[in-house]
């Protein structure tokens, strides 16, 4: 090879200029077609508007998400009633706690699990579909043979053995989930590598001995991108209900602290005589899954509108 | 056909494997012994029980030990209910969950498949947008959410319903498990199915079988419903993974005694062989499952090479 | 041969084809008029989105859901677009057949070919299994289909496109329908195996005395099948007569244009000839001739009124202000 190293550069650039004017009309339309949908758009504001109040809404409230209202705790049917003048919004649990301040801090936990769970699940799954499309060959077939095994894996009963055994961190929380769910976006990634893989900028970039792992992270990755992204949004939704559920189980995040999961877990403990502690939770749970999967399904509608 | 049966069941052994290798050397690589937990036993004692697990034996010797047991149905003993094996305390859980399972997953695809056919053929009318409205919160209702509002609704508010138990499988006590497992799933193959339908009556075979002068029940029936069943039994291996994890939901609430109850106190008790126990029925349920569902795929769609 | 026969198959009067869209009703066919006799082959010419296909469509009653159909279409001396979808089925394939266009996928892949052609047979026949599966592989011979017997059992995707199109004409002639609908029969195959087709169709036509429109964008195929040729654009006739009179004396521009663009071997012109410009819009149709943009004989009388289609000589009609000799004032 007598190429040198500027030329590589040279190229490089040229290839992320086309990639730039190739992208810039598919996201304009995309972005068009998004924004005529209105159920997308509704989701979007609620979604925002549940993120900003679950991290803003504890400092409006009197109350910690540990403190015990040891007067309400006397008679939590009553006393631990929702009521705006003792500053219980959301009313209080069996220990007094105070289901708002409880309500948005558990929120924040299952947002940033589903958030960081799909990070984790779009690094692992982007990079693994990106080498197995790009590389090819045996390398390809052997790396989506050891997929379609993990797929037959009861990986729920993993994330709950892992739990039990090495303890309940909330790092651990999302490493598990996310670790369970890349597969489907391996997949994708690989799907949209292979269709890549003889776009003109990157057999240049090949045929001027741009090695392999650079090919895959900077002409590869950053191309599927976009549709990365789209999928992570039905993805967050998945996470938030995976949380739930190890937490309802008690395997979640540990006490004081708290979890949407966690919460709807109590709460369904004392439904007969609290029902607020189980509606406050649940209700903005669903809202938030139903907003995920309207905004999700928007995106995939506005990048691919054959699906409508 | 029947090669190709025996070649992807014969595929589903080392992957049969490796899950067994995996959990167990997991399970084997946990800090803490099954009996720390408990009082101080005297250190003969103790050494007794190591003895007889031989859990006082290299790691490597105890996953052949275990390995060799597997081969003859056995799933060792429990380290927890010292009377029972995991064998006795499965065979007595087992068919719980599976008739839980069974029934849950029929009335999914049943229910989601049926609702999903009408949606589409009824394309943006009355019916087919509440058949979608239900189906996008059925799925953001999940089963540990449901079943407290059915509990709620059934049993507490309208005393139709037992809250809970088994009692070997009367129906009333069975429709409430079965309403909390199925329903997120009816509404994701009820989405699923609408898709592909609508995009199959759109296809150009079934204008041409419309241009033969076919009934419209024909049409459905003969022509568009097999290609338009494909994503949905793509969906039935995830379907059948989640409706038994689902289980241990089921379990915990309403106390039918199925094996999710097991693994969830297996669990919690560093009962080490139940939990790789019921870990590797599931496991090999699923990777069966999974086997079935490829072989039906290539039984409905001809261009798959076999 | 006359256009106006006293026993006409079929009878299309102002026949108008409209679609429902979000930004309107769109006009796909407008005003069409053509008859048809028993054994006569009517070639309806004109490039995509000009309405050709749609009338098809409307014939047999397979429009997509947001059309509406206006005018009649008298099949045997009864109105078959108002045909409730019962009464339409006993019609469709026993007595009307259509060819689409597309034979890679207008066969069910997930059907035994067997299957597909044995079902129209075992519907309107009432043959047993037995009777139409030898009835089946009888036609398939018929459309010259090697080793028919065996093809039977085979699936669509075993088949190479020619194939798949001999088997839908095969499919569409069990019957013997008086009328059969060909709709760019050949556009997707290779140009050797188009020929194979259109000969097939040719025999076939006289084998079973069967009517056919044929619908196609490609003059050639019109040249050799048809009796009489319907040239369509946007919507509009420009230009019906004999395919004779069509093709030898076009005296519409459109239809003059069209057969200067076809590639010819012994004209001394070495550049190819185009139609300069695209079909209009149909959700903003000029006033006027929708061709007049195109048009280079065009004067502003075009964009005033669209010309009527009229009669210039016995069985010869055209839409074009010009006259046949040149501009009448």
């Amino acid at each position: 090879m007598i190429t040198t190293k500027d030329k590589i550069q040279a190229v490089e650039q040229f290839a992320e200029k086309v990639v730039e004017v190739e992208g810039r009309s598919l996201w304009q339309d995309a972005r068009r077609r998004f924004f005529s949908n209105h159920a997308a758009v509704t989701s979007l504001i609620v979604l925002a508007i549940i993120t900003a109040i679950a991290l803003i809404g504890p400092f409006f409230s009197q109350w910690n998400y540990d403190d015990i209202d040891w007067e309400a705790l006397s008679d939590i049917s009553t006393l631990g009633r929702p009521n705006i003048e003792n500053g219980h919004y959301f009313g209080t649990d069996t220990l007094g706690r105070d289901i708002f301040v409880r309500t948005m801090q558990g929120g924040q936990i299952s947002l940033l699990v589903g958030i960081m769970g799909s990070a984790v699940a779009i690094v692992i799954g982007t990079l693994y579909g990106a080498a197995s499309g790009y590389i090819g060959g045996r390398v390809d077939s052997i790396m989506m043979r050891f997929l379609e095994i993990l797929n037959s894996f009861p990986f729920m009963f993993f994330v709950i053995i892992l739990m039990t055994l090495f303890g309940r961190h909330i790092f651990l929380i999302f490493v598990a989930i996310g670790a369970i769910s890349w597969l489907d976006m391996a997949r994708i990634v690989r799907g949209q590598t292979l269709s890549l893989k003889n776009k003109e900028y990157i057999e240049a970039a090949y045929a001027c001995g741009v090695s392999t792992p650079k090919i895959i992270l900077r002409h590869i990755v950053p191309n599927v991108l976009g549709i990365v992204v789209v999928y992570a949004t039905l993805l967050v939704p998945n996470m938030i209900l995976l949380e739930s559920f190890i937490s309802f189980l008690g395997l979640g995040v540990q006490e004081p602290m708290t979890s949407w999961g966690a919460l709807i877990s109590e709460g369904a403990q004392n439904m007969e005589i609290a029902i607020w502690q189980l509606a406050w939770p649940l209700g903005f749970l669903v809202v938030t899954l139903f907003c995920f999967n309207f905004l999700g399904d928007g995106l995939r509608d506005a990048l691919d509108p054959k699906d409508r | 056909m029947l090669t190709f049966i025996s070649k992807r069941i014969l595929e589903a052994i080392p992957t049969l494997l490796i899950l067994i290798t995996v959990s167990f050397f997991l399970m084997h690589s946990a800090p803490g012994s099954p009996f720390s937990s408990e009082r101080a036993l005297p250190p003969e004692v103790l050494a007794n029980i190591n003895a007889k697990y031989h859990l006082d034996e290299p790691v490597i010797n105890q996953y052949f030990y275990y390995l060799g047991g597997l081969l003859q149905g056995d799933l060792g003993p429990s380290f927890r209910y010292k009377d029972f094996t995991i064998n006795e305390l499965i065979a007595q859980s087992f068919p719980v969950s599976a008739e839980i399972g069974i029934w849950s997953f029929l009335v999914a695809l049943l229910v989601g498949v049926g609702c999903g056919i009408i949606a589409a053929l009824r394309q943006n009318s009355w019916l087919d947008y509440s058949v979608m409205g239900f189906a996008n919160l059925g799925i953001v209702l999940p089963n540990f959410v449901l079943a407290p509002l059915c509990i709620l609704f059934f049993s507490i508010y309208n005393h139709w319903l037992p809250p809970g138990g088994w009692n070997g499988g009367a129906w009333p006590y069975l429709v409430m498990p079965v309403i909390a497992m199925s329903t997120s799933y009816i509404a994701q193959i009820a989405r699923i199915t609408r898709g592909s339908m609508i995009e199959t009556m759109h296809s150009n075979f079934i204008r041409t079988a419309r241009a033969k002068g076919l009934p419209k029940y024909r049409i459905i029936f003969q022509h568009a419903l097999r290609p338009a069943m494909l994503p949905v039994i793509s969906y039935l291996g995830p379907a059948f993974v989640g409706i038994v994890t689902g289980s241990v939901i089921v379990d915990v609430y309403f106390g039918t005694g199925g094996i999710g109850q097991h693994f969830i106190n297996g669990a919690l008790n560093r009962d080490y062989s139940m939990v790789m126990g019921v870990t590797i029925l599931v496991g090999t349920l699923t990777i069966l499952f999974n086997a079935v569902v490829d072989i039906l795929y290539a039984v409905i769609d001809p261009k798959i090479r076999y | 041969m006359s256009l106006s026969n006293s026993k006409n198959l079929l009878e299309v009067n102002n026949l108008r084809v409209n679609f429902r869209t979000p930004d309107g009703l769109v006009t796909a066919v407008n005003d069409l008029n053509f008859t048809l006799a028993q054994g006569e082959t009517l070639g309806i010419v004109g490039e995509s989105g000009s309405g050709k296909s749609q009338t098809a469509f409307a014939l047999m009653g397979l429009l997509a859901g947001n059309g509406i159909i206006e005018g009649e279409a008298r099949f045997n001396e009864q109105n078959i677009l108002t045909l409730n979808e019962k009464a339409m089925n006993r019609i469709r394939s026993k007595e009307i057949a259509m060819i689409f266009q597309d034979p890679m996928t207008s066969l069910n892949p997930y059907m035994k070919v067997g299957k597909q052609l044995m079902e129209v047979l075992m519907l309107h026949k009432g043959m047993s299994k037995a009777e139409a599966f030898e009835a089946s592989v009888k036609m398939l011979d018929a459309v010259k289909m090697p080793e028919a017997r065996k093809r039977m059992n085979m699936y669509p995707h075993e088949f190479s496109g020619g194939m798949r199109q001999r088997v839908m004409i095969a499919m569409a002639l069990l019957c013997q329908p008086k009328l059969l609908i060909a709709d760019e029969p050949t556009t997707a195959l290779d140009v050797t195996v188009q020929a194979q087709i259109l000969t097939l169709l040719n025999e076939l036509k006289d084998d079973f005395n069967t009517s056919i429109i044929m619908i196609t964008h490609d003059l050639g195929v019109v040249a050799g099948l048809c009796d009489k040729v319907l040239v369509m654009y946007a919507g509009q006739t420009m230009e019906y007569g004999t395919a004779e009179d069509v093709f030898y004396r076009p005296t519409h521009p459109y239809t003059q244009g069209l057969l200067k663009a076809i590639p010819r071997l012994d004209a001394d012109d070495e550049k190819l000839s185009t139609i300069p410009g695209n079909p209009p819009n149909l959700l903003q149709m000029p006033s006027g001739c929708p061709f007049q943009a195109r048009c280079e004989f065009a004067k502003d009388r075009c964009g005033e009124s669209m010309p009527p289609l009229e009669e210039y000589a016995p069985g010869q009609l055209r839409a074009c202000h010009k006259s046949v000799d040149g501009w009448v004032v």
